[in-house]
């Protein structure tokens, strides 16, 4: 018969018409709760699927990747940067958006282990994370915060750039945790070894 | 079920005395064939030895060798590996080179390709102008000594970065106004484009014909594009129409064109992941297999259990995405405006869902790494994965067959519309969804498989009738098959490392080329890397399915209507990230 099959699909919208109802009455008055955007984001999920940016917000996973950030160390009132400027992120970050202005000792003129200038091109970063991934000293991360649009060019200096550890294992619980043993480990074995030595 | 391996027995050089020598440079394979016997060669690999599918053809230039390569790769469609063979010739303009258009129709768009961009001149091509850069263009450019406005240095990373990096915008060092480079008496205030859209217009076939009561007839030339909501993009198509049918069709493209390949062949090997993820954006896990694959090729570094199911999971995954969008926006093209659409975003916001968790980013994911991945799963992950592949998506797919596949104004609009047929197909070099559905069982995860895909136990979907609604049937099927590797992989999911050895941002490949292919949700993805121990590639170049496939769009167009262009561009499924590169 013909339009059996026109039929048959109306049938699976009027299904998800109905649906979109019933989750409206479901979730009435309820804005943005957690379980609504779980709900949302799991395998029953029907009904509206949409959310109401910027007053509803989804939540980011972890490993969700933004503009880079520095890490600093808050030590007695000061901030101490883990990062050494050994320019490895500089090296391999594809667009070539970071650019590091490594410390010299007046004295001498050696390097010292500390970025004299920081700075990130964010309007050209790609957001790829290789910099994070590669940096040997837990001391670049990739941000949370993608709200970022400006009416001005986004080049971020060292102020800008620094956000405290607290803020880093805030957002990224997990491994947060995993470099902090593996760093614990690693001071663990080199004390070990020193104390091996001096036997 | 491993395909058993064909022995390559095949010595061209004694079927060809003189004519062809193998490859000896240390890390290459393949032949060399003279110039002059190519066409010959060529014709016996495809008439006798059954090499009926021409993959790949692209340029390479071997500048401190002053030598110009054009480099074949063609496979059987029947299965198994390929056969590579280059011709060269002498690096002084004009470089020519015969074309094998006559024997493989399929390399029209890339004999046009190595043209614009390497200056290689084949002679027999029948249209042989620019196409990916425009016409006024000044140059080469993916030769080794043609320098871009941009140009700092011939390697990154760039030695300006560290230790003394005092920040130069790229905008300052390179103000707007100075950023092209022009041919000499060249100005662009008084080009006109007159001439080369002469060109462009001349090329298409025209006509004047006289109906039988004796009424001249004359034709109309329509623009379809840069800007025509049909087109994804900014896609051009111009076609020359007799009332409502088309009489000739040419595509133009470009522009989205950024010369990825040189972007490629200036950065490191790592570097080139995050920029694989750019070319089709809807599949950047299977962008960065491809060409994870063509690298770890090189490397010789072999790919952690773990690792290769997980790649297994996300590129299905993401295989199912691509064909739940694809319908939605078929439909949009047909002008069942947004509901499937909808429908299909729902599902493929969830499969992003996984990838933002896994990889940190819903569409540049950048998860593969040399011999590995960038990270395990995060806790939770494969929960959600096994909710979706096992309680929900199948359920989908189904509401879409029952949603669609019926539907008497679908059927009406696809069904004996853009027939192909299966000689065409193979012969226009055409991969994917749309062969199979002309009746080629062509898969490269089952004629040559890559990763492990030779455990799994699954069936190479195709229809025969080669038409519009043979894709649509193709493709459902396809989201149900890939469901079926998922269920397998994820109950084979070993516990285990997820990388070879550390993770290095500075890899060393040995010296040497390879070509890694896969079968990207759009066709076969190729990537060709050479590498000359450098930690950057001397060649990068891909072998993008959106662009070739549109080899046979005129074949497929011409003698229907114009509506039903919109409709056979929409199955052809092309992502303008991918085919301007």
């Amino acid at each position: 018969m013909n339009g059996k099959g026109l039929l048959k699909g109306l049938s699976v919208t009027a299904k998800r018409f109905f649906d979109s109802y019933l989750e409206d009455v479901r979730w009435l008055g309820k804005k943005a709760t957690p379980e609504k955007i779980a709900f949302r984001s799991s395998k029953d999920a029907r009904g509206t699927f949409t959310v109401q940016f910027p007053e509803e917000k989804l939540p980011v996973p972890e490993e969700f990747r933004y503009i880079p950030f520095l890490v600093y160390d808050e030590a007695e009132g000061s901030k101490e940067i883990r990062c050494t400027s050994c320019g490895i992120c500089a090296k391999v970050c594809p667009p070539q958006c970071i650019w590091i202005v490594r410390t010299n000792d007046p004295e001498t003129g050696k390097p010292v282990p500390q970025p004299a200038e920081f700075y990130i091109d964010a309007d050209i970063c790609m957001n790829c994370g290789l910099c994070a991934e590669y940096c040997p000293f837990d001391a670049i991360k990739m941000d949370h915060d993608y709200e970022i649009a400006s009416y001005h060019r986004n080049v971020f200096n060292l102020e800008k750039l620094m956000k405290p550890a607290s803020y880093y294992a805030e957002i990224r619980p997990h491994n947060n945790q995993r470099e902090e043993e593996a760093r614990a480990a690693k001071a663990a074995a080199k004390a070990a070894a020193a104390a091996a030595k001096a036997e | 079920m491993a395909t058993p391996t064909l022995t390559e027995t095949l010595d061209l050089s004694a079927k060809f005395p003189g004519a062809v020598t193998a490859d000896a440079r240390p890390g290459y394979t393949g032949w060399i064939v003279e110039a002059g016997k190519l066409l010959e060669v060529a014709a016996f690999l495809r008439d006798e030895m059954g090499y009926d599918l021409l993959s790949s053809v692209t340029g390479v230039d071997y500048l401190p060798d002053e030598k110009m390569e054009v480099v074949y790769q063609a496979y059987k469609t029947t299965g198994g590996p390929g056969i590579f063979f280059k011709v060269q010739a002498p690096r002084l303009d004009p470089i020519e080179v015969p074309s094998v258009v006559p024997i493989w129709p399929g390399a029209d768009l890339q004999e046009r390709e190595i043209w614009d961009l390497y200056g290689v001149k084949f002679t027999g091509h029948p249209d042989l102008r620019r196409i990916l850069t425009w016409e006024g263009f000044s140059g080469h450019p993916m030769r080794k000594d043609w320098k871009e406005a941009f140009y700092e240095e011939d390697a990154k990373p760039f030695k300006s970065r560290w230790p003394e990096g005092r920040i130069k915008m790229a905008e300052e060092r390179n103000p707007f106004g100075d950023n092209v480079t022009f041919d000499e008496g060249f100005d662009p205030e008084k080009w006109t484009s007159n001439d080369p859209e002469e060109a462009l217009y001349t090329s298409l076939k025209k006509y004047t014909a006289e109906t039988s009561d004796g009424i001249k007839t004359d034709h109309i030339l329509v623009n379809m594009g840069p800007q025509h909501p049909s087109t994804h993009g900014v896609f051009r198509a111009v076609v020359i129409l007799d009332g409502e049918t088309v009489v000739s069709l040419k595509p133009v493209m470009g522009y989205l064109h950024r010369n990825h390949e040189k972007i490629g062949e200036r950065n490191t090997f790592l570097q080139n992941m995050p920029y694989t993820d750019r070319l089709d954006y809807f599949n950047s896990m299977s962008n960065n297999w491809g060409y994870a694959l063509a690298v770890e090729k090189l490397m010789g570094v072999a790919v952690p259990e773990r690792a290769e199911y997980i790649r297994v999971i996300m590129a299905e995954l993401s295989r199912i995405q691509n064909h739940l969008i694809w319908t939605g926006m078929m439909l949009n093209d047909l002008g069942a405006y947004f509901t499937p659409a909808l429908y299909a975003f729902e599902e493929r916001e969830l499969i992003l869902d996984i990838f933002e968790a896994v990889a940190g980013s819903r569409m540049m994911c950048n998860y593969f790494r040399f011999g590995g991945l960038a990270r395990d799963l995060p806790e939770g992950t494969l929960e959600k994965i096994k909710d979706l592949v096992f309680d929900r998506l199948a359920a989908k797919v189904d509401e879409f067959d029952r949603l669609l596949t019926e539907n008497e104004i679908l059927v009406a609009r696809l069904k004996g519309i853009s027939k192909l047929s299966p000689e065409d197909a193979v012969a226009y070099s055409m991969t994917g969804p749309v062969l199979r559905a002309a009746g080629v069982p062509y898969d490269i995860r089952r004629a040559e498989p890559y990763g492990i895909y030779d455990r799994f136990d699954f069936d190479v979907v195709t229809q025969t009738d080669g038409d519009m609604y043979a894709r649509y049937l193709v493709r459902l099927e396809e989201m149900r098959q890939s469901l079926r590797i998922l269920r397998q992989a994820i109950a084979g999911l070993p516990e285990g490392p997820i990388i070879t050895g550390k993770p290095q941002y500075q890899v060393r490949v040995p010296a040497g080329e390879a070509y890694g292919r896969i079968e990207a949700p759009k066709g076969e993805l190729g990537y060709y890397v050479i590498s000359n121990g450098k930690p950057n590639p001397w060649r990068y170049h891909v072998r993008a399915p959106s662009f070739i496939n549109l080899t046979a769009l005129e074949k497929m167009c011409v003698g229907g209507k114009i509506a039903d262009f919109v409709a056979i561009l929409g199955t052809i499924d092309i992502v303008l990230g991918e085919l301007d590169r």
